[in-house]
């Protein structure tokens, strides 16, 4: 890698903290609020995390609202009925979702592509059809209510993250912090690595004497412990959890904010989750038909963008605007399989 | 160095304070073009779209009337209408943006109970005047009541209440349940169970998915147990499918059908045939001897080209309830018009209805007649397909507030 | 008893008949191209309304057949401009394609016919039940599986003895090598769409008979056909159909004894299937997998 490279990824590296870091300051000002931009943290570590099995494994997963609505219905039920502590109720969210997903890998790893997908979004469903008929302890269709998020005591300073939404956003952002940092720390690792060997070819990686399954079936494990700690989060910003967030329409949303923002590049998903859920909120107070617009622009965008925000060769584009082009190759969509 | 700048804060302090006392005229001025700002979340998309796109024609045409009339506090008033997809996150997200960031002094919504008990949890938190256009649950001014959440429609009691009788007296008292099996379905079966056992009559009944395309396992039971009536408390889609199979299979025939609500929106759904059975409506347009209902109904076929439904009038009656009470408590601040609903009755050209409804101060709960009958095929006018046998006062079908469960908590 | 379980199993039947119509579209799509189309719903409910808007001018039995054409043919040219671009890609960009167009076609259909349900009338003979000890056997049921029957007896016998079915099924398992021996591959793939999508429109018109028209009926009827597919067997279309029925049966069967649980056993069988037959009843080994 040369020095020039490495120095644009820590520039992009220190505008995104930068931004997430000052939002509360700028966010007001260009229109925005407070709980908008607390759900567009959680919803990009949402994307990242489907991201780290759908871009770094090569596995599509259009499931993982199920996982995600499981975070979310954990952390509401353990504050509901169990403990006071927010971080505690985190804890046990994170772990349902989770372990669900941990046991249902087990028993779809050996499936590939398209039928993988076809697995996942309908087991996703059976957890959607259990949130939403248990009614005595998910509250069904109705939603669980009756929690909220519980101030956190530091001993000699109390974090009322429940009265303070500027606090709650950067509870939120210190798990995003927390969650990315693993996730970045995973993928350099030598596992990592392998993830990535079975991405390009995994006849390859079988051949070399790679346990393709274990790995799999470990990384869409990961996947879901992180996309559960979102949907957890989730939970918290709204102090509620309904069916819906497990539906495969909510898993439909989290793929098109990684394809938006980029699938290959690390933190293009959660450009893509920005601009799907600030464009999402805006479009749906313009127009009833805001379905019209958002369906034109998933379909625009996989027809001629596939490589998402972050995808597109800025550099080549400003040199082919100056004049200065050499011949740009036309944009191809990542072949992940 | 700090001394400084605090004078500095102060003198300037000082000289904003002069320069709005000098020009008084300006300040009022500026402050009388800003509209005041009403929100509505209701889901336009999903499920519930068409009872939705109801309640925001009929809060549209409210908001017409009150400019004409010289707005609100000699404000022009302007409506915000967001769409909650029938997602609660989504409503929720909603409800906070239109309070933090377009500071709206009241919000109404929704359809969707659950999106309405949602949203109470914002605006309660936030202090700003909560009316429930059409989320038909109890808990809204039941067991979950808040200081700020006023409702217009009827609870899912109340519309029990309006037409059990009914079936009781004019039906009988052999009863077979058709209920979705959700929060919703369980809680309107539970409240015919109390009126039938009241009663001394026996029963038997089924719980069916929400979406159920194919009720012929179901309707079998009920054909098997040959009860005097069907209770239907299917909503929505759901209820036009097992109505159409209902009089598909000849049931009709067999045993009368019965349930709470049949709302115009789902009567023009029907086909002819499958208009049957006894119900209750919230708000019915044909009452002949009401003036001002002639007047509401000519001015909403203008704007949408249709009858209005109960829904039409819901989101108008809303819409009004915010304006009449602004006027007369001479405020925008939730606690104050929160207080001044309690006990706040409606005036005739806003209620459009015989008697005086009024909001209960123990619940919140809006007191207005129910009008329960049948429903038939058209005659005459394609939506003249309901005839109204009796009105039920509000009071009578709400029961005491203290079996509500509701106590509020002002905060 | 007897007699409750075997209305059931017949109802059951009938759901099944939905189920397979809706899923062997899909699974046509989904062998010969790679593709979920996840907008298989929307186009269902396309041809109920385009039935629904179409019936006062050339009556029900011309709806019947002028419906699903026209839903075809607005398949066929979203597949010739469109999804043909993503054949042979990862199968997530068609998958999102199809997503993006399902929203498209949900909002479309609501604008143009409104969000309230619609009633969509059969013929009167055919809503008159036959005896009234079977009174469930109404004629339109009688009429619906008459319908289906023919249709999928057309579309097996299509594709086990004419030309273009032939390859349609050699496609199935070796595209390349039926590429190779000079077939239009292109023309085969969007015939092969508009054939999966004209089922899909057969389904709206007979499900508008059934249920009332709203935007989101084929929503409905979307995930049940998917587990259709994956209990039969991806790639095959015997096991798509046997799928189809099964789960029917099963829900209905459900349906008698906890019909609570009535939608959630199509899954717990997927569940089963998965478990002890990873390929699904009829699927080979190695194909899509």
């Amino acid at each position: 890698m040369t020095p020039t490279i490495d120095r644009s990824k820590y520039v992009t590296l220190g505008v995104i903290w930068l931004l997430l870091l000052t939002m509360p300051y700028w966010l007001p000002m260009v229109g925005g609020y407070m709980a908008l931009g607390t759900r567009v943290v959680i919803m990009g570590l949402a994307a990242m995390s489907l991201n780290f099995l759908l871009g770094f494994t090569g596995v599509l997963s259009f499931g993982h609202a199920a996982f995600f609505g499981l975070g979310a219905y954990g952390t509401g039920l353990a504050l509901k009925y169990f403990t006071h502590s927010t971080p505690l109720a985190l804890v046990l969210g994170v772990l349902l979702g989770g372990i669900a997903g941990a046991v249902l890998g087990a028993l779809i790893v050996r499936r590939r592509g398209v039928y993988f997908a076809m697995v996942t979004i309908a087991f996703g469903q059976v957890f959607y059809f259990i949130a939403f008929r248990w009614n005595s302890l998910t509250g069904g269709d109705d939603g669980l209510r009756g929690f909220e998020r519980q101030p956190i005591d530091f001993g000699v300073w109390q974090a009322d993250i429940l009265h303070r939404p500027i606090l709650f956003y950067y509870f939120v952002l210190l798990l995003f912090a927390i969650g990315t940092g693993a996730m970045g720390f995973l993928l350099r690792s030598p596992f990592g690595r392998t993830l990535l060997a079975i991405r390009e070819n995994e006849r390859r990686a079988r051949f070399l004497g790679v346990p393709i399954e274990q790995h799999i079936w470990l990384s869409f494990s990961l996947s879901c412990f992180f996309v559960a700690l979102a949907g957890g989060m989730y939970a918290l910003l709204n102090n509620f959890a309904d069916p819906t967030m497990l539906n495969y329409t909510q898993s439909g949303e989290i793929v098109i904010m990684i394809v938006l923002g980029g699938i290959r590049s690390f933190w293009g998903p959660l450009i893509g989750a920005a601009i799907f859920v600030v464009l999402q909120d805006y479009l749906s107070s313009l127009t009833t038909n805001w379905m019209s617009f958002l369906g034109t622009i998933f379909v625009l965008m996989v027809l001629f963008f596939p490589r998402g925000v972050l995808g597109l060769n800025w550099t080549e584009m400003f040199r082919s605007v100056l004049g200065r082009s050499r011949q740009t190759r036309p944009q191809e969509g990542g072949n992940l399989s | 160095m700090a001394q400084v700048d605090r004078r500095t804060v102060l003198k300037a302090g000082a000289a904003l304070a002069g320069s709005a006392l000098a020009t008084p005229a300006i300040l009022t001025y500026g402050r009388g073009e800003s509209p005041v700002k009403l929100g509505m979340v209701d889901p336009l998309t999903g499920v519930y779209a068409a009872v939705a796109l109801s309640e925001v024609a009929g809060a549209k045409v409210a908001v017409e009337d009150i400019n004409k009339k010289g707005g609100i506090l000699g404000r022009e008033v302007e409506l915000l209408v967001e769409d909650s997809a029938n997602n609660v996150g989504t409503g929720v997200q909603k409800a906070r943006k239109l309070i933090d960031r377009d500071r709206v002094n009241c919000v109404i919504g929704d359809v969707n109970s659950a999106i309405a008990l949602a949203m109470a949890g914002v605006t309660s938190e936030k202090g700003v005047l909560h009316i429930v256009s059409g989320g038909h649950t109890d808990a809204v001014t039941g067991k979950d009541c808040h200081w700020n959440v006023f409702r217009v429609c009827n609870t899912t009691t109340m519309d029990v209440n309006g037409i059990a009788d009914t079936v009781i007296e004019k039906l009988g008292k052999k009863w077979y349940f058709l209920t979705p099996d959700y929060a919703y379905g369980h809680s309107v079966q539970d409240a015919f169970i109390r009126k039938l056992k009241a009663a001394g009559g026996e029963y038997a009944g089924d719980l069916v998915p929400l979406g159920t395309a194919d009720y012929s396992a179901h309707l079998i039971k009920a054909k098997a147990y040959n009860p005097d009536v069907l209770i239907n408390v299917m909503g929505g889609g759901d209820q036009v499918n097992s109505l159409k199979q209902f009089v598909g299979f000849g049931l009709n025939h067999q045993m009368a059908v019965s349930g709470t609500l049949f709302e115009l929106e789902s009567l023009r759904a029907v086909p002819p045939e499958a208009l049957i059975g006894w119900w209750t409506m919230e708000w019915w347009w044909d009452q002949p001897d009401n003036p001002h209902v002639k007047v509401f109904v000519d001015k909403m076929r203008k704007a949408t080209g249709h009858t209005p439904s109960a829904r039409n009038w819901f989101g108008y009656t809303s819409v009004w309830t915010f304006a009449l009470v602004a006027n007369h408590a001479k405020s925008l601040e939730g606690v104050k018009l929160a207080h001044a609903l309690e006990g706040f009755k409606l005036p005739p050209e806003v209620a459009l209805q015989p008697g005086t409804p009024y909001y209960r101060p123990g619940d919140h709960e809006l007191m207005s007649t129910m009008f329960a009958g049948e429903a038939h095929p058209a005659k005459g006018n394609p939506d003249n397909m309901f005839t109204v046998h009796s009105l039920v006062p509000g009071e009578k079908a709400a029961g005491p507030v203290a079996e509500t469960g509701c106590t509020i908590h002002w905060s | 008893m007897t007699d409750l379980i075997l209305y059931n199993v017949s109802n059951g039947l009938i759901i099944g008949a939905f189920y397979v119509l809706m899923a062997l579209g899909l699974s046509l799509i989904l062998n010969l191209s790679g593709v979920i189309n996840f907008a298989h719903g929307g186009f269902l409910a396309l041809g109920g309304y385009f039935a629904y808007t179409l019936a006062p001018y050339i009556g029900f039995w011309g709806a019947l057949l002028v419906s699903p054409l026209l839903v075809a043919l607005l398949g066929l040219i979203l597949e010739r401009t469109m999804i043909h671009r993503l054949y042979g890609r990862d199968p997530l960009y068609s998958l999102l394609l199809t997503f993006g167009l399902a929203f498209i076609f949900e909002d479309v259909t609501r604008a143009v016919w409104g969000a309230t349900g619609l009633p969509f009338t059969v013929p009167d003979f055919l809503t008159k039940p036959l005896s009234s000890q079977f009174f469930f056997v109404t004629g339109y049921r009688l009429f619906m599986i008459a319908v289906v029957a023919i249709a999928v007896g057309g579309l097996f016998l299509f594709l086990r003895f004419s030309r273009l079915g032939v390859r349609i099924r050699a496609g199935t398992f070796d595209l390349d090598t039926v590429s190779t021996l000079g077939v239009n591959v292109k023309m085969l793939r969007s015939f092969n769409f508009a054939l999966g999508i004209f089922l899909a429109g057969l389904a709206g018109v007979l499900a508008g008979g059934q249920l009332s028209l709203e935007p989101t009926m084929g929503a409905n009827l979307l995930m049940p056909s998917f587990v259709a597919i994956i209990v039969g067997g991806v790639g095959s279309l015997p096991g798509t159909l046997l799928g189809g029925l099964l789960i029917g049966v099963a829900a209905g069967l459900t349906a008698v004894f906890w019909p609570a649980a009535s939608d959630a056993v199509i899954y717990v069988m997927m569940a089963v299937v998965l478990l002890l037959r990873p390929r699904g009843l009829l699927g080979e080994e190695g194909l899509l997998t």
